[in-house]
Order: structure tokens, then sequence, then C-alpha cells
């Protein structure tokens, strides 16, 4: 079970994440989660939104370079423990995370975490086996 | 089946080429002798008289023209026919330094547009062909040469001129152009142009594309060739020595065929002028036998490139020249090393990536930097930072091989990049030297 993200390309200067703040803000995009990871030269935005096939289509028509990443959204409860709990679970499964953010629902008493693995089935067969609840997209966009 | 637009000419003798260049190379000598005081000077200075010059074997006795000779004798100095013989003037682009003027009578924009003719007819074009000129029309001969050449070759002309994309690919596709003259960058650009509106090749008319004004690749025209689904032909010229249509490439694609009658090449030694065999790679330099208002003899091309008398496959028996590596003035010396853009281009594209970059050179506490901004594309996207980390290295890597320098590789936005819809703008050189 896994969420869809969408990734975009971009370079690391001033000026360069306000261009894509500024595009998100004007077509009304509603991000539900976002992540920046950066080298000296360049970085990847990662953000859940909404609408994803429209960001996506907003996004060609403005010249950014993107892509549509599968991850792995699940819901931890907002206390101590909670993201252990499913590292514990990923790792003795060895399913390796690339990446991984989290972000805080509506509900203040629970916390997402969003996770970046090669093989999406096993990382969620293994979450869901430890007893942790996974997010489907939907439940996201709802947020 | 080959088509030739003069085929007495395009596929004569050596011995007939020969008598031809000989006749004419002396008549020329005779006319720049009469009416052009500075070129007198000059042979006067080497002891030269037009008697001195019976034939082809005498050429290499005459003293070379640069592009420096141009400019200080601008605007008229080197003008060999009375003003009131002449109907044109076209000029350089003027990047550098003061813009050259070139003059034409209606004889020699004849002839011109011959040359273009035959390029176009080489490349397959006849009377049934709609051929859309996307070079500039103007100062810039692209334009009104392949206008001219197109004319005479009987095919529909549109003149659209350089810029408005979206223009250019409404007649395209609107009156079924199956010809396109333009740079190749501009080739480049409506291509991808083209395919971000979803048209695969086989949507669009164009056959064939006569591409020139600019070094390109032999990667390049791979790439647009698959992306507008045509046979891509290069095109060769000099303002200096008339427009496009100098030589021009055959349905063989191993170089141009240089239009012989009307133009004498070598290649030389650059730093000692000494003209060099067939196959020594060197400096272009040209001796125009048949224009009238603005003869130039053993011009100094600044383009470095080779020479063969191999007979060519489609029949043509004129010599052929080797795609240009670059112009000599092109040429950056970084850290002691020449280096072409196009050198740089072809490591590119054979990575995967676009055309699009821009080479940028600096000088930090005495050492020159070599910075190459490459536009990132959707194929060599990934959300992997580590993925693009390496990719970014393999350009490293690639250039290092190629030019036995380190450069620093920065990924950029798609369309960062200026691209003018003339001429790309590959070099920004920094150093104060």
């Amino acid at each position: 079970m896994s969420v869809k993200q969408i990734s975009v390309f971009l370079e690391n200067r001033p000026g360069a994440l306000l261009g894509l703040t500024r595009v998100l803000a004007e077509k009304q995009i509603d991000m539900r989660a976002f992540s920046l990871a950066e080298t000296s030269e360049f970085g990847i935005a990662r953000i859940i939104v909404n609408d994803i096939e429209g960001t996506a289509a907003v996004l060609s028509e403005e010249g950014f370079i993107h892509s549509i990443t599968p991850v792995v959204a699940v819901s931890i409860s907002n206390t101590p423990g909670g993201l252990n709990r499913a590292l514990t679970a990923l790792s003795e499964a060895q399913v390796n995370v690339e990446y991984m953010y989290a972000f805080i629902g509506g509900k203040r008493e629970s916390a997402y975490m969003i996770f970046r693995v090669a093989d999406d089935a096993k990382a969620s067969e293994v979450l869901r086996a430890a007893g942790i609840q996974l997010a489907e997209q939907e439940e996201i966009v709802n947020l | 089946m080959e088509r030739y637009y003069q085929p007495e000419i395009e596929t004569a003798s050596r011995e007939q080429i020969t008598a031809w260049q000989s006749e004419r190379l002396c008549k020329q000598v005779r006319h720049v002798w009469d009416n052009v005081p500075a070129y007198r000077k000059k042979m006067e200075e080497k002891g030269l008289t037009p008697d001195d010059i019976k034939g082809v074997e005498d050429l290499h006795k005459l003293p070379f023209v640069t592009k420096a000779d141009l400019r200080d004798n601008y605007p008229y100095g080197l003008l060999a026919e009375p003003l009131k013989n002449c109907v044109r003037i076209q000029s350089t682009s003027g990047t550098t330094g003061k813009r050259v003027v070139a003059f034409y009578t209606q004889h020699d924009i004849d002839l011109w547009e011959e040359c273009c003719a035959r390029a176009i007819t080489a490349a397959g074009g006849t009377d049934e062909d709609v051929c859309q000129v996307s070079y500039g029309y103007g100062l810039f001969t692209g334009g009104p040469g392949l206008n001219g050449g197109s004319h005479k070759v009987g095919c529909l002309t549109v003149p659209t001129s350089s810029g408005n994309t979206e223009r250019q690919i409404m007649f395209i596709r609107d009156l079924n152009a199956t010809i396109l003259c333009c740079t190749p960058s501009y080739a480049a650009y409506l291509g991808e142009t083209m395919k971000e509106m979803g048209l695969s090749p086989e949507e669009i008319p164009l056959k064939a594309g006569i591409f020139g004004a600019e070094a390109w690749s032999e990667e390049m025209r791979r790439d647009i060739q698959n992306t507008l689904g045509i046979k891509a032909y290069d095109i060769y010229g000099l303002t200096e020595l008339s427009g496009p249509g100098v030589a021009f490439e055959c349905s063989a694609q191993q170089g141009m065929h240089i239009n012989e009658d009307h133009f004498i090449a070598e290649i030389i030694n650059p730093e000692t002028g000494e003209v060099l065999p067939d196959g020594e790679q060197g400096e272009l330099v040209f001796t125009s036998i048949t224009k009238e208002a603005f003869p130039l003899l053993r011009y100094r091309t600044r383009d470095v490139c080779v020479l063969t008398h191999e007979k060519c496959a489609c029949g043509r028996t004129h010599v052929r020249m080797a795609k240009p590596r670059g112009r000599t003035d092109d040429m950056l010396i970084i850290r002691g090393v020449n280096v072409f853009p196009s050198q740089i281009e072809t490591v590119l594209l054979n990575l995967g990536y676009g055309a699009n970059y821009q080479i940028l050179v600096d000088r930090v506490n005495h050492t020159d930097t070599l910075d190459v901004h490459v536009e990132m594309t959707p194929e060599m996207f990934t959300d992997n930072m580590g993925e693009i980390t390496k990719r970014q290295k393999q350009i490293v890597e690639g250039l290092r091989s190629m030019l036995g320098l380190t450069a620093k590789v920065t990924l950029v936005a798609p369309k960062s990049i200026v691209r003018s819809e003339g001429k790309a703008v590959r070099v920004i050189d920094k150093r104060k030297i």
C-alpha cells in the first residue's frame, strides 16, 4: 500500500524554492506534507498534495522537472517511542529506508511518517504485522 | 537516386574543376589588383604582380586576408566594384568587435542562391517541396541565402524568419512543410517543443532539415533527426564569402562538398601559414574566384577542419570538408588545454542529456576555472539524490577523459539557460587577461 508523492527538481539558489511555492499558491494547491533534501548544488522538494494529477500537470506546464514517487505512509501515536516501533519493524525485516520525514495531521494526537523504501509491499506488510497503522492516499488527502 | 541542381558542374572531372579554378583565379587576381588598392598594396609588399599567378598552383604565393583586414577596411576598403553595380549588403552578427559588411552585385547574388539551391537539392528538395526558412532574415545571410536557393529550386518558400516558435510549428503543420532551414540549436528547440506538445515524429510532415551557422555535433544531429523524424543536413558558409552554401552535405552525410567552381579551399597550419595536405587538420582558407563586388583571396576562416578528395558515394566530385571542430576563435584555452564547446556537447549527449548547456570560464587566483551548466531533463531526473549526484559525477568523468580537465558541473532547471532563437550562447568567458 503506497501513497503518491511528487518530487520536484530545484536549483540550490535564492528564489528557486519560492518559484515552486508561488506556483502552488497561485494554483490553490493544498500541501499535506513537505520535505526538502539538498546538496550544495541542487535540491529535491518532496510534496504530498490534495490533487496529484492536477499538480503534476501544473508543474509540467510551468517547466518544473518532477516525478511521482510511491512512498509508504503510516500514522503513529504522537507519543514517545512511536517512530522507534516503526523503524524497529523495518530494520528487523532488513528494509532499508532511503529517506523519511514526518508531519503532524489535523488531529494533534497522531503524527504521520513517510518512508521511501525500495520495496513498498514488503515494508507495508512488516509495518502492518507490527501493529502500525498504514495511511492511504485518501486519508492523507482528507486530513 | 541522387539529385543534383547543376549536375554538369557538381560531378565535373578533377581536370575540369582545376581548369575552371585556374582561369577564374587569374581573372580574380587581375580584378582586385585593378580595383582594390588594399590588395594591390598587400601583393606589392610580397613583390607580386598579377603575372605571377598563372593558375591554382601559384595560389600559395598570395598573401592571406584576415578578419582584421576586413575590419580595418570597413566599410568600403575591399570593395572591387563601383557602388552603382552593387545591389545588396549583408553583415556578420558582430559578436566580436566591429561588424563585417559584404557587398553583392546581382550576379553575386545569383551565384550565391545557386549554391544554396545545390544544398537544397542535395537534401532531396524539388519543386514539389514546401521549404520553411526559419533562419533570420535581414543583415544575417541565413534567411536571404536559403530563401533565394529555395526559389531557384522551385520549392514553395515559407519565409517565417526566426522566432515565434508557436507560429513556426503552426506553419510546419498547416502548410505541410517538408524542408526546414534554421540553426541546429533552433531545430533542436523546435523538436523539443513539438515533443512537449505530444507530437510524434510521424505527425511532423518535415522530411529534411538544412542546418548551419553554428557548430554542432553528430550526437546533436542524431537527436534532431529522431525528434523531428527527418534527415538533417549540414550547410556551411561565411558572410565574408557570400553566406550559407559555400559547402553543403549530400545524402552520404560524410562531410560537406565545397562549391569548388566558386571557392578554392586550402588547409593551412595556423601558426606557420604552410599549406597542409589532404587529411591533415588545420585552418580552413578560402579564395572566392567568382565574386565580383567583394572578392576575398586566401581568407582565413579560423575554422579548424580537414579536407578530403576521396570519391563520395553521392557522385559529386567537389572536395569535402569535415564538420569544423570549431572556430579557432571559439576554441577556449583553459589551463593550457584546447577546448572546443563541441567536445563538451558530445560528452553530454552521449550521457543522455540535451544540448542545453553553458560553459563558464573564469580565472580565480590565477587559475582558470571551468564550469559547465547542464539543464536537467525529465529523463535524467529521479527522486534519488545519490543517483543524481552519481550522474553528475559521470559528466565530470566524461569531461575529464575528453578534455583532460576537471570541470565543475552544475545541474540547472530546464530552460534556465538563455536560448537565443538564432545562435545559442554557449560560452561565457569572464577571464580578464
